[in-house]
């Protein structure tokens, strides 16, 4: 397995990958992933209690509920831009506008509330994206094994050569339109290595776990093999992964819309009002404040919630 | 002023008619997530300058905690210790300063683990690793330590001592290893040594080989050994008494040749009977039924009794004291004439 | 350690020209005109397009192409500016900022992550362990586009305006080594909790080996059984830890470099995009994965010389 070889502790990168390689432990996981079923019920079990379970859902069904609902929470709409006035610009926060107004006289808080569609899509699609796309390399490398496992390996050690932020600028700046999908398509790129790897390691360890062995010594296919009782137990250290690259993902848009080469004015993202309070931020922060807040909180949301799943599946390391 | 190991305790007299090491009625219990495990419930034994005792049971008898306890480095917590004493020379080490402990740990009591290759630090050479008990409880100097080293290498007879110091643990073989770990041990000729399942991991006639080093160093030395085995062969020829250990207890205590002649528990029968024995080739070979017990949720009464064939109704409804069948002689079972008799009842 | 050294040198070649392909195919192979795509908004002058499809060898087969940019890549050639200024020639001196800024940033790491990361180790349950992991949890989940103007705010005008400090420059490199400590521990934030996380699982591990019992059965002192066993033992994934880091650092400076207005390799590279001078950008990204790569190669090294089991493999 080239996870445990010294190759590994090279080969992460700041951005995508938040779990840094763990030393080679002289014992394996017994029963880690053993029963499913009972694994994710105790799961569930623990996470019930847990307040930084509690807490962060409740951020993220807030602002998904933002994402898709943004009039709810602000009765002025700053797409339009006659909402704005130019003789305004840089007000202070007030009783009316609660995070004051913007370079161009615009509503801060408008802007803000509706710049988390942006994040949250751009967020859960490249997600979703890079964990079929991962998974499911992952799944047939670590299931196939030989020529194509060695290809497929091969090709990831590429993808990890090149830093993300660097790889996604790079496949930004030839796209004549920066947006959502243009966006998405960037970080799924370069992101999808890191959950074949994560795949493929769940899978050659489960696969020569002693009851597939023998589900396969009594002559299961091998599709029930693989997605039966290999898939259930091979996905949970991707799905624990995934929610912390989803914070990793919503950060790394602002990031690149920062660079002017994400999101594009006017549509709005918090990476671009970030870049459009820069110039005059010194003087008047709060344009500037009150995005990267919520940029943070967002990404600590589900930061928190990836770190309450795995200390749920996994307490050996608590 | 640094202590030494002497003046913790004295070295010599006190002793009488005393034995060197004493277990009194230890309780030793783990707090875990699903409540606590009482991994020892009051185990006795004791051992004399010179002898070397036996202790039989399998993973989870308790056997491997009560040396732990011995010598002072089970994790507290999870682990505690509620009641009993380990007398050392008369001195109840449970009751002295950790700081105490120390330098009675390695020095006086010292012990051996079962797999070498993990018990050795990776990234010291074998020759750094037994020199550093010269150079920290005897302050002597590199160099010294190094020559000393090669001097016990010599002693558990691995062969080129004088190039192989510099090796690595990895580099030598499981029953190179496991001599590493006893020159280790014996660097400051404790008086008490504890082999916990020496040869478990190795080939049955590197095993053979340990086993005979191990006897011969303490014949030299008078040392007291205590062997911790599941393997009844391994201690027959070594061994003077036995204590055998089921479910965090002493079953039976008595002397190597009376347990081999008759067994008093069914338990040390069972283990006497599984294991392969020339004269009664074609027969088939016994197996204990069932499981060793959870120490989560033992049995009620004798906690042998879900899996012994002697099993009468009082087994399950009265825990047997350690019933005393002659001076050196005791078994926990409220049937032992019968399984002595060899009667099945 | 030669077999295992040959063996490394010869997976770090495929992987560099795996990743300058890779880059090559992404910027070159997408379908449409890549000279248009590289000159974004821009109109560009018919006859510098023509250069520019000249100068890529746009008009060659696929592979061939791949062919001449590796060629020139290897002679040092990371390409030319719109203006034909070589792109080596433009990071000359700016090289230097990024390195001192790359630096600075991995000792922040090193001091604090490990310091914090054996601290919540040997408290291991208690509340310090818990608050150090909240901090890790914090700093990996802001931004470092949020740290750096916080900070900046904070400590740079704040700081100043109310106590009269004037210790953090909030712009450029003229303070010498202070106008890297700001930006330096922005750059290094997210690293610093990765870490502090690394060397609290890598020490509550090697605590649990087998190895530490022998050496509390020797008699040692906790404090020698922790400093010289564990260490020892723990200090092996962090040290490689910390050294490819070097390579992420320096990548990641784009944004830490924007930010504090320093004129290194990152700011060149942020400019460039503005700029939208496609040919710069894809000589930049691809010189800073060449350091990513070697310094990955070079930690894999160091790995030998302070683990003996692979050594002596």
């Amino acid at each position: 397995m080239s996870e445990s070889t010294p190759m590994a502790p090279g080969t992460s990168d700041t951005l995508l990958n938040p779990a840094p390689p763990l030393p080679p432990s002289p014992g394996s996981r017994p029963g880690k992933a053993e029963k499913p079923a009972s694994l994710w019920s105790d799961a569930w079990h623990d996470l019930r209690r847990r307040p930084l379970f509690i807490g962060s859902s409740i951020m993220i069904v807030i602002l998904v509920v933002m994402a898709i609902f943004p009039s709810l929470f602000s009765s002025v709409d700053p797409t339009q831009a006659t909402t704005c006035q130019l003789a305004t610009a840089r007000q202070p926060p007030s009783a009316m506008h609660w995070f004051g107004k913007d370079n161009l006289g615009c509503d801060t808080f408008a802007r803000t509330i509706y710049g988390a569609r942006v994040s949250i899509v751009v967020g859960i699609t490249a997600t979703i994206v890079t964990a079929l796309v991962g998974g499911l390399l992952g799944l047939i490398a670590g299931f196939a094994g030989g020529g194509t496992d060695t290809l497929l390996s091969r090709v990831t050690e590429i993808f990890f050569a090149i830093p993300a932020i660097l790889g996604a600028l790079l496949i930004l700046s030839v796209f004549d339109t920066g947006n959502m999908w243009t966006v998405t398509l960037a970080l799924s790129v370069l992101a999808w290595p890191m959950i074949f790897r994560i795949m493929r390691a769940a899978v050659i360890t489960t696969k020569s776990q002693d009851y597939v062995v023998a589900a396969r010594a009594l002559g299961a296919g091998k599709s029930r093999i693989m997605f039966r009782h290999i898939l259930p137990n091979a996905v949970t250290p991707v799905i624990v992964i995934s929610m912390i690259n989803l914070g990793m993902f919503i950060s790394a848009e602002a990031a690149l819309s920062f660079l002017g080469v994400g999101i594009r004015s006017p549509e709005i993202s918090w990476g671009v009002m970030i870049a459009d309070a820069r110039p005059r931020f010194l003087e008047a922060p709060s344009p500037l404040l009150f995005p990267a807040a919520f940029l943070s909180i967002t990404v600590l949301a589900f930061i928190m919630l990836g770190d309450a799943v795995r200390d749920a599946l996994d307490p050996k390391l608590r | 002023m640094k202590k030494t190991a002497a003046d913790v305790l004295p070295t010599e007299g006190g002793l009488g008619n005393e034995p060197l090491l004493a277990v009194d009625d230890l309780h030793v219990e783990f707090t875990t997530r699903q409540g606590v495990v009482k991994a020892v419930n009051g185990v006795s034994y004791d051992l004399r300058a010179g002898e070397t005792l036996a202790v039989l049971g399998e993973s989870g008898s308790g056997k491997s905690v009560t040396a732990q306890a011995i010598m002072g480095i089970l994790d507290m917590p999870p682990a505690r210790i509620p009641k009993g004493a380990i007398r050392f020379r008369g001195t109840d080490l449970l009751k002295l300063s950790e700081e105490a402990r120390a330098q009675i740990r390695g020095q006086r009591v010292a012990m051996i683990f079962q797999d070498a290759l993990s018990a050795l630090n990776p990234v010291f050479t074998v020759g750094w690793q037994i020199g550093e008990m010269f150079r920290v409880h005897r302050g002597m100097s590199r160099k010294d330590a190094q020559k000393r080293a090669v001097e016990l290498m010599d002693r558990v007879r691995i062969p080129a001592a004088r190039q192989r110091v510099h090796d690595f643990p990895h580099q030598f073989s499981g029953g190179m290893r496991q001599r590493i770990m006893i020159a280790m041990s014996i660097a400051l000729d404790p008086e008490v040594l504890i082999a916990d399942e020496p040869t478990t991991a190795l080939d049955v006639t590197v095993q053979a080989q340990i086993m005979e080093l191990l006897a011969e160093l303490q014949r030299e030395s008078n040392m007291g050994l205590i062997l911790i085995t599941h393997d009844l062969g391994v201690v027959a020829d070594v061994a003077d008494k036995i204590a055998v250990m089921y479910g965090g207890r002493i079953v039976e205590n008595a002397q190597v040749h009376d347990v081999y002649r008759a067994p008093a528990h069914p338990y040390s029968k069972g283990l006497l009977e599984s294991i392969p024995r020339v004269d009664l080739k074609g027969h088939e070979l016994y197996a204990i039924k069932g499981l060793p017990p959870n120490l989560l949720d033992m049995p009620p009464g004798c906690a042998f009794n879900p899996r012994c064939p002697y099993r009468q109704d009082n087994c399950v409804s009265s825990e047997p004291p350690l019933y005393e069948i002659n001076s050196t002689r005791s078994s926990a079972c409220h049937y032992w004439r019968e399984v002595l008799d060899g009667s099945h009842g | 350690m030669g077999r295992y050294v040959i063996r490394r040198l010869l997976q770090a070649i495929p992987v560099a020209l795996g990743a300058t392909l890779l880059i090559f195919a992404l910027v070159f192979a997408l379908p449409g005109d890549p000279i248009t795509a590289l000159a974004g908004e821009k109109r560009m002058d018919p006859a510098v397009a023509d250069a520019l499809r000249e100068q890529y060898h746009l008009n060659d087969p696929l592979l061939l192409q791949y062919w001449y940019y590796i060629t020139g890549l290897l002679q040092g050639d990371l390409g030319t500016t719109f203006s034909r200024v070589p792109v080596s020639q433009l990071l000359v001196g700016k090289f230097q900022v990024t390195i001192n800024l790359a630096f600075t940033a991995l000792i922040l790491e090193g001091v604090i992550g490990i310091g914090l990361g054996l601290w919540a180790a040997l408290r291991k349950g208690k509340a310090t362990d818990t608050a150090i992991l909240a901090v890790t949890l914090l700093l990996i989940s802001v931004p470092v586009l949020v740290t750096g103007f916080v900070l900046q705010l904070v400590l740079g005008v704040q700081l100043k305006k109310s106590l009269g400090i004037d210790f953090f420059p909030v712009a450029g490199a003229f303070e010498g080594w202070r106008s890297y400590l700001l930006p330096g521990f922005v750059l290094a934030g997210t690293s610093i909790a990765y870490l502090t996380r690394l060397t609290r699982t890598s020490l509550v591990e090697t605590l649990r080996a087998d190895y530490i019992r022998t050496a509390t059965a020797k008699g040692l002192t906790r404090r020698r059984v922790i400093g010289r066993h564990a260490l020892r033992n723990a200090l092996i994934p962090l040290v490689t830890y910390l050294g490819a880091d070097l390579g992420t650092l320096m990548g990641g400076a784009i944004i830490t470099e924007s930010i504090f207005n320093l004129n290194g390799i990152g700011q060149q590279l942020a400019q460039s995009v503005y700029l939208r001078e496609g040919p710069v950008v894809v000589g930049i990204v691809t010189f800073l994965v060449m350091v990513y790569i070697v310094a990955n190669l070079i930690v894999d090294l160091l790995y030998a010389v302070l683990d003996p089991r692979i050594r002596y493999e």
